[in-house]
């Protein structure tokens, strides 16, 4: 099957269509969540957040109430939790986050083994776009407008706190606030993503495509549009092999997100390889 | 009004104290100078005056005002280390950043403040690189695009952490100049420095510390044999200084 019957596919069947329209968005609030992210140094913290989510996802199922609730609680109790341990005690950030998210995602995978299927614990870690439901959907959809609002009304705050915190912090700004309103919004990210790719690769959609877009560019504001590129690009090319080999949709997205990662890597014209194989950079003085 | 009074200041990470029972006074429309040896506190000191680490005091004011009354009239440039400058970032929209406190929330940074930000940059000497990614200036020329931003803050008070380590001679010249210059419009310019040669010809006032107060005042009043000891255990450190730099 080639790329047009894949878009011939597209407009026949119904399912098809919402798998792209959610992948897409979920493509590109990844894409630009991802870039404060890794701006942040905080792609641990981001691997952390998603897996903190499945605990949250169990217990919503066991009250019976949405998931998503259940999920914002317990990434960001995680998220708080990671912040006091390494705050009152000698251990380190990424130890921290070792130690909690891990914990959390043990204690998600004993309550869903207690509560659903086994084959429900496979698609919640690994996501199954194919069987998105319109509910499903729209949630993604609602989640992406609230977290591309987010990021457009506090664009100055995450900048300037992502890039001299201390400055911030000394005209007023609560660096602590935006930490958590970004984990807040990484939250909402990753309950997004869940059908779509699943837990366990939400960090490949919030990492890669934002690595990618920063090998290109000088200015986070087209660095967050190249990031959603790619992102978008991964998730409509990566459902193209998923839905015609009958791939993971998730495992698909991901590695097409690391071939073009890939390429520029090698080809960027700014921080390429093959740039700095040709004309080695003198080490500035400073 | 004092542009910094601080009394009985102190500051401590878990078990070592940082700084002791430390007073001092800075008159407005000051140059004025934190010196020490490394490990002394001075970094501490300036982060402590504007409350961004914890701290105990009896009075701490800037410009008269409590340190989150004053803050909007408070410029800080950092140590240059503490910056990533592999951060995308164009050098325009660095200086830009000093026009944040005054817009708030919500709001953005319009035309006038784009042509604020490059006037500011004019006045460092770094208009022709306002397109330059930040990284790829040299460290004199990063130091003066934050003093640009600090400039764009239009502020009464400066506060500097170490601005001419990493720095060619060229650069420290055009810092020094504008950071006089500023004094003279009026504005109170606090300086960690650790080059004591230097330390006379730049500064109207020092304060000399090693975790507590050494001695504060004019340069001539600072700088003797006695307190350079007391600050650094060897009377003669300031001398060595003098002759390496000569």
């Amino acid at each position: 099957m080639n790329f047009i019957d894949f878009i011939q596919a597209i407009t026949e069947y119904d399912f098809l269509q919402k798998a792209l329209v959610t992948s897409v968005m979920v493509g590109i609030i990844c894409g630009v969540i991802g870039c404060f992210i890794i701006l942040r140094g905080m792609s641990l913290m981001g691997d952390a957040i998603s897996h903190a989510v499945l605990p949250g996802v169990a217990i919503s199922y066991l009250l019976g109430i949405n998931f998503f609730i259940g999920a914002v609680a317990t990434g960001l109790l995680t998220a708080l939790g990671i912040g006091f341990v390494s705050q009152n005690s000698r251990i380190k950030n990424d130890t921290a986050i070792g130690i909690l998210f891990t914990s959390a995602f043990a204690l998600g995978i004993i309550l869903i083994s207690f509560l659903r299927s086994s084959s429900d614990l496979y698609h919640i870690l690994f996501g199954n776009v194919l069987a998105v439901r319109p509910s499903d959907m729209w949630m993604t959809l609602v989640i992406g407008i609230i977290v591309l609002g987010a990021i457009y009304l506090f664009y100055k705050e995450l900048l300037v706190t992502s890039f001299d915190p201390t400055m911030a912090a000394a005209y007023g700004l609560s660096t602590r606030l935006v930490h958590y309103l970004l984990m807040t919004m990484l939250t909402l990210v990753t309950v997004a993503s869940l059908q779509t790719v699943g837990i366990i690769l939400v960090v490949a959609m919030l990492i890669t495509p934002a690595a990618t877009a920063y090998l290109l560019t000088n200015r986070l504001s087209r660095m967050i549009f190249l990031s959603a590129g790619f992102g978008t690009l991964s998730s409509i090319i990566g459902l193209y092999f998923s839905f015609t080999y009958n791939l993971s949709s998730g495992a698909s997205i991901v590695l097409v997100a690391t071939a073009l990662f890939a390429l520029v890597f090698i080809f960027s014209p700014r921080h390429g390889l093959l740039r700095k194989w040709k004309s080695p950079k003198k080490e500035l003085t400073t | 009004m004092y542009a910094v009074e601080v009394e009985g200041l102190s500051v401590s990470y878990f078990e070592t104290t940082a700084l002791e029972q430390l007073s001092a006074r800075f008159t407005m429309g000051q140059l004025v100078g934190i010196i020490g040896p490394n490990g002394a506190g001075k970094s501490t000191f300036i982060k402590a005056i504007m409350g961004l680490i914890p701290s105990e005091a009896t009075t701490i004011t800037l410009l008269g005002l409590s340190a989150k009354e004053a803050r909007t009239r408070v410029a800080y440039v950092p140590q240059r280390s503490t910056i990533d400058w592999d951060f995308p970032i164009r050098v325009l929209d660095a200086v830009l950043i000093g026009c944040y406190p005054k817009l708030g929330l919500f709001k953005r940074p319009r035309k006038q403040h784009r042509q604020l930000a490059m006037s500011c940059l004019e006045r460092v000497g770094m208009q022709d690189y306002a397109n330059r990614q930040i990284g790829e200036l040299s460290g004199g020329q990063q130091q003066r695009v934050f003093l640009a931003r600090a400039l764009a803050q239009e502020a009464e008070l400066l506060l500097l952490d170490e601005p001419f380590v990493g720095v060619d001679a060229g650069s420290e010249r055009v810092i020094i100049d504008l950071l006089r210059t500023l004094r003279d419009e009026g504005k109170t310019i606090v300086v960690v420095h650790h080059d004591l040669s230097k330390a006379a010809d730049y500064f109207d006032t020092l304060l000399l510390l090693n975790r507590r107060m050494i001695a504060v005042g004019s340069p001539a009043d600072v700088l003797h044999a006695k307190t350079i000891e007391g600050a650094y255990g060897n009377p003669l450190a300031f001398l060595q200084k003098v002759e390496v730099s000569s």
